[in-house]
């Protein structure tokens, strides 16, 4: 019999300690940082209960949070779910910080272990660290710092202005969070230790800042022109698409730390704005990462059959891919199809075919798998790199087809399958569907009337005739008018300038 | 790499969102919880467990497109047979179009979670109180507990409050100037040094008289003086009554079925969850009797059949016996509940109203008495006030003794009837008035 120090084994059964999490480290170091030539941060590896990840569930994923009550509906919902096995708990959460800290929970087997230090600590961290939106867009030296601070300034308004003004406003600005964004970088990088650091000087100075709407003095007889359009346009920094940004910076009502509450949610939404736009292949990359890294170890002798079954049993299920008819079907399962264009990108560099060489001629053969793909990972999205890199192959394996769903006709219709003619259409269509620009209503604040009742306006780009969901556009309508403390209306026009609807709402609890 | 184990660290974080979630949503949670209680089994009655709301109140809302109408676009994976130029009719609505229905997470009405225990009794016995509980707490204020109430200048050896004792004496030593070991210290080396290189006599000597009066008023100046010296003061309070005995009385002649017993039963329980959470420690005693009344076990109670007349009276004495023999009244908070048909022997209803009167009430914080019939029995708005021997002889306890009847007919009635016995009064109206 031989012990572990002789045969290479990195461990022999399920059960794990902190020496063995160190080894597998290094092991799957070994691989990811000398064989794969990965990047990632130095990574901190916590082991938490199966109750800390409920707990982390609802924060969406962070270690701290400041309070909502919507966080305890999610605790709420995840752990109804987690109790009754409609759902089992990830393995493994990963939070873009520097270090990069990843989460495992203690019921993983050391295979498990193993498995998720690759995948999160490696996989993941790797991303994070060398993806252009990512290195745009957050800031992870910073982000345990802001949420901190948030925690603590969240806290200190509701001491300090009571519990139901200051969830009163965290609901409004929740609401308008998936329109506080910043979608093009702007010229300062977001820096959230400075920004903590300048919370109380900015205060100041905003109070004392003019605001246009508060001019009561008439201004002699100019006389309205058109140039006055464009002077107020420009004066407010209109259009505007960032709702939060332009109601924090110009609502004229609000008090200073309701402003400062707007921004907290804003700047933490800014922060997983990257993720949202490149779910397919952050996982691709982890998935991909993870696959390799456990096939060398196995290949390396260092962990054995039995753990190597073990691990390919959980990947298949983490990339299975139902077809639209299964019942278990819920949309493309990022996983399978990042995993899918990852795998397939490695065989297009080394075994490429004719075709393969005709549509991906800039890195058909090159031989260099691991470079083209780390390449990949560092400049590109979800939707351009679905459009660069989806073979005619991926879309084979996948059976993928479109499907065109027009209102004016009796039956949905099949616009394209996997053939010749198909190829491009589909992947130009699933491209679009990862496109958050495309996906996300086009809302912009548009004007504002001065000269009258202070009304805000809004319009609504409407696209391929579809119109805001009217129940809750009426509902978020309230808040901003609430926020706004005057009238609000919400114009939804097409590009050819038909009017496609109107929602109006009038403050009824304004904020000040 | 570091590794950090976070099992350790205390869970719940999540404790004070959850709270404030089910703060948002109490009033449909309560809703839920009371609607719940009537498809419950007896066991569960005070378990916690999940329950269903309307997402309505607990909806966020935000900007999304609707999902009707309009061009859309659909990549779906799994072809089989599709061609270009197919057609596929519409799923009903709901059916899960693609990914694009799916991803606004919305698709249900209810929001189904799980409640702890606590927080379900919580809301399942929000706003009821035990009737007269603050009489008896003060009636036996025999037993005194003690209590931790600031410091005090004397006291035993053992109650010596360090903490606070130095800090005195930290600040007398500052205000009176007393010198700091340190100093002495220092001056002390200084001596030695100058000692050892000779010379300097004159300065030695200033030195030497400094040390001498630094000592001699560090002397003076104790480190510790008795008037630093603080004890934890303990101070006396009456100790509230945390026992309570329940005493469940039940006709068990013929004529009870098992559909009566069942209300009855599940009357007991709900008052045993209620008593339980307002009591350390509660005891239970069941009380059967048909012409003649015995103590027994739970399963006798509920489930053994006895044959026999009625003679209600026959409980009343067991119970004013048991209590002597067993529960010092100025020791237990004592409840009863009667749960009967309303069958008695006519000659008996005097005896019982007597008994009832003089010796049950005047030591029973409460007596419910809750009619059960059957549920087909006319329930025509007149109904309300039942005509049985037991109800007309009961009608009779003056209004302001502790006590209240109830008819119930009906599973579902028992947990409204429940509450209005027990129901939050006002001051002043409460059932009791004493």
């Amino acid at each position: 019999m031989t012990t572990l120090a002789e045969s290479k084994l990195l461990f022999k059964g399920a059960d794990w300690d902190f020496d063995l999490i160190k080894r597998v480290h290094e092991a799957c170091g070994e691989i990811g940082i000398n064989e794969m030539g990965l990047d990632p941060y130095p990574n901190q590896i916590e082991v938490i209960t199966t109750e800390q990840m409920l707990d982390a569930y609802a924060s969406t994923g962070m270690p701290l949070f400041y309070r909502h009550w919507s966080f305890g509906k999610e605790f709420a919902r995840n752990e109804a779910l987690y109790r009754k096995g409609y759902q089992g708990l990830a393995y493994e959460i990963v939070i873009n910080s520097n270090p990069c800290l990843v989460y495992i929970m203690e019921e993983n087997s050391a295979t498990m272990q193993t498995l998720v230090i690759a995948h999160a600590g490696y996989g993941h961290s790797h991303f994070f660290k060398n993806n252009y939106v990512f290195k745009q867009w957050t800031d992870a030296d910073g982000i345990l710092d802001y949420l901190e601070f948030a925690r603590a300034y969240i806290a200190k308004c509701e001491d300090r202005y009571g519990q139901e003004e200051v969830e009163r406003m965290l609901d409004a600005a929740h609401a308008l969070q998936s329109h506080g964004v910043h979608r093009f970088p702007r010229k300062r990088m977001a820096d959230l230790r400075s920004e903590q650091k300048r919370e109380e000087e900015r205060r100041l100075h905003g109070e004392q800042l003019f605001n246009d709407l508060w001019r009561t003095v008439p201004a002699g007889k100019r006389k309205p022109n058109k140039d006055e359009d464009e002077r107020r346009k420009a004066l407010l920094g209109l259009p505007e698409e960032n709702l939060l940004y332009f109601l924090e910076k110009t609502a004229p009502r609000l008090a200073p730390w309701q402003r400062e509450i707007l921004r907290v949610v804003r700047l933490i939404n800014q922060y997983f704005y990257p993720q949202r736009q490149t779910k397919v292949m952050n996982e691709g990359c982890a998935t991909y990462v993870h696959h390799r890294i456990m096939n060398r170890l196995h290949e390396k002798g260092q962990i054995d059959d039995g753990s190597f079954l073990e691990f390919i049993h959980s990947h298949t299920g983490v990339v299975l891919q139902p077809g639209f008819d299964d019942r278990r079907y819920s949309g493309i399962n990022p996983y399978a199809l990042g995993f899918a264009m990852c795998c397939d990108i490695e065989r297009i560099c080394t075994k490429p075919t004719d075709e393969d060489r005709e549509w991906m001629p800039d890195i058909a053969g090159n031989n260099d798998p691991y470079g083209t793909l780390r390449d990949i990972w560092a400049n590109y999205r979800d939707e351009s790199f679905v459009s660069q890199f989806l073979s005619p192959a991926c879309i084979r394996d996948f059976g993928l087809f479109r499907v065109v769903d027009d209102e004016e006709q009796e039956e949905m219709n099949v616009a394209a399958i996997h053939d010749e003619r198909g190829y491009r259409k589909i992947r130009r269509a699933l491209s679009k569907h990862y496109d958050i620009a495309y996906r996300d209503p086009d809302i912009q604040i548009v004007d504002v009337d001065l000269a009258g009742d202070r009304k805000l306006i809004l319009g609504h780009r409407v696209l391929d005739g579809i119109v805001l969901e009217e129940g809750d556009t009426q509902k978020v309508l309230q808040h901003v008018a609430d926020l706004w403390g005057y009238d609000v209306k919400l114009v939804e026009a097409d590009d050819s300038g038909v009017v496609r609807g109107e929602h109006t709402a009038s403050p009824r609890r304004p904020f000040m | 790499m570091h590794i950090i184990d976070r099992r350790l660290n205390p869970g719940g974080k999540s404790f004070a969102n959850r709270q404030r979630f089910l703060r948002r949503a109490r009033a449909q949670v309560r809703k839920a919880v009371r609607e719940a209680s009537g498809t419950r089994s007896i066991k569960d009655a005070g378990k916690g467990g999940e329950i269903s709301i309307p997402t309505g109140g607990v909806h966020e809302p935000h900007l999304h497109r609707s999902r009707h109408g309009g061009m859309r676009d659909y990549v779906l994976p799994g072809n089989k047979k599709y061609i270009e130029g197919d057609g596929i009719p519409r799923p009903e609505q709901g059916g899960g179009q693609g990914s694009q229905a799916s991803d606004s997470g919305e698709g249900e009405d209810e929001f189904r979670f799980a409640l702890t225990d606590e927080e379900y009794l919580d809301l399942y016995l929000e706003d009821l109180e035990l009737p007269d509980l603050a009489k008896r707490q003060i009636a036996g204020a025999k037993a005194v507990q003690w209590r931790q109430a600031g410091f005090s200048t004397s006291g035993p050896p053992s109650r010596i409050s360090v903490p606070r004792t130095l800090r005195y004496s930290m600040s007398r030593r500052i205000a009176l100037k007393r010198p700091k070991a340190e100093e002495i210290a220092a001056l002390r080396e200084e001596i030695e040094k100058l000692e050892r290189e000779g010379g300097q006599f004159d300065a030695l000597q200033a030195l030497r008289l400094d040390l001498e009066q630094r000592l001699a008023r560090s002397k003076r100046i104790p480190y510790i003086d008795p008037v630093d010296v603080r004890y934890r003061r303990l101070e006396s309070n009456p100790k509230p009554i945390a026992k309570a005995v329940m005493f469940c009385l039940m006709d068990v002649s013929g004529s009870m079925n098992e559909h009566m017993k069942d209300l009855a039963k599940r009357f007991y329980s709900l008052l045993y969850l209620f008593l339980n959470r307002r009591y350390e420690h509660v005891d239970v005693v069941f009380i059967r009797h048909t012409h003649e009344a015995s103590e027994v076990d739970e399963q006798t109670f509920f489930y053994s059949r006895e044959t026999g007349g009625t003679v209600v009276s026959t409980a009343l004495f067991k119970m004013a016996e048991i209590v002597r023999d067993r529960y010092p009244v100025d020791q237990w908070n004592i409840y009863a509940a009667q749960a009967s048909d309303g069958d008695n022997t006519s000659s008996d209803n005097a005896v019982v109203l007597g008994q009832l009167k003089d010796v049950i009430l005047p030591i029973c914080q409460y007596y419910a008495y809750v009619e059960v019939g059957m549920d087909d029995e006319d329930d025509h708005p007149g109904a309300g006030e039942p005509s049985t021997n037991l109800w007309r002889a009961y009608r009779r306890v003056p209004v302001d003794a502790p006590f209240a009847m109830r008819k119930v007919r009906h599973r579902r009635d028992i947990y409204p009837v429940f509450r209005e016995l027990f129901a939050r009064r006002p001051e002043g109206v409460s059932a009791e008035g004493a």
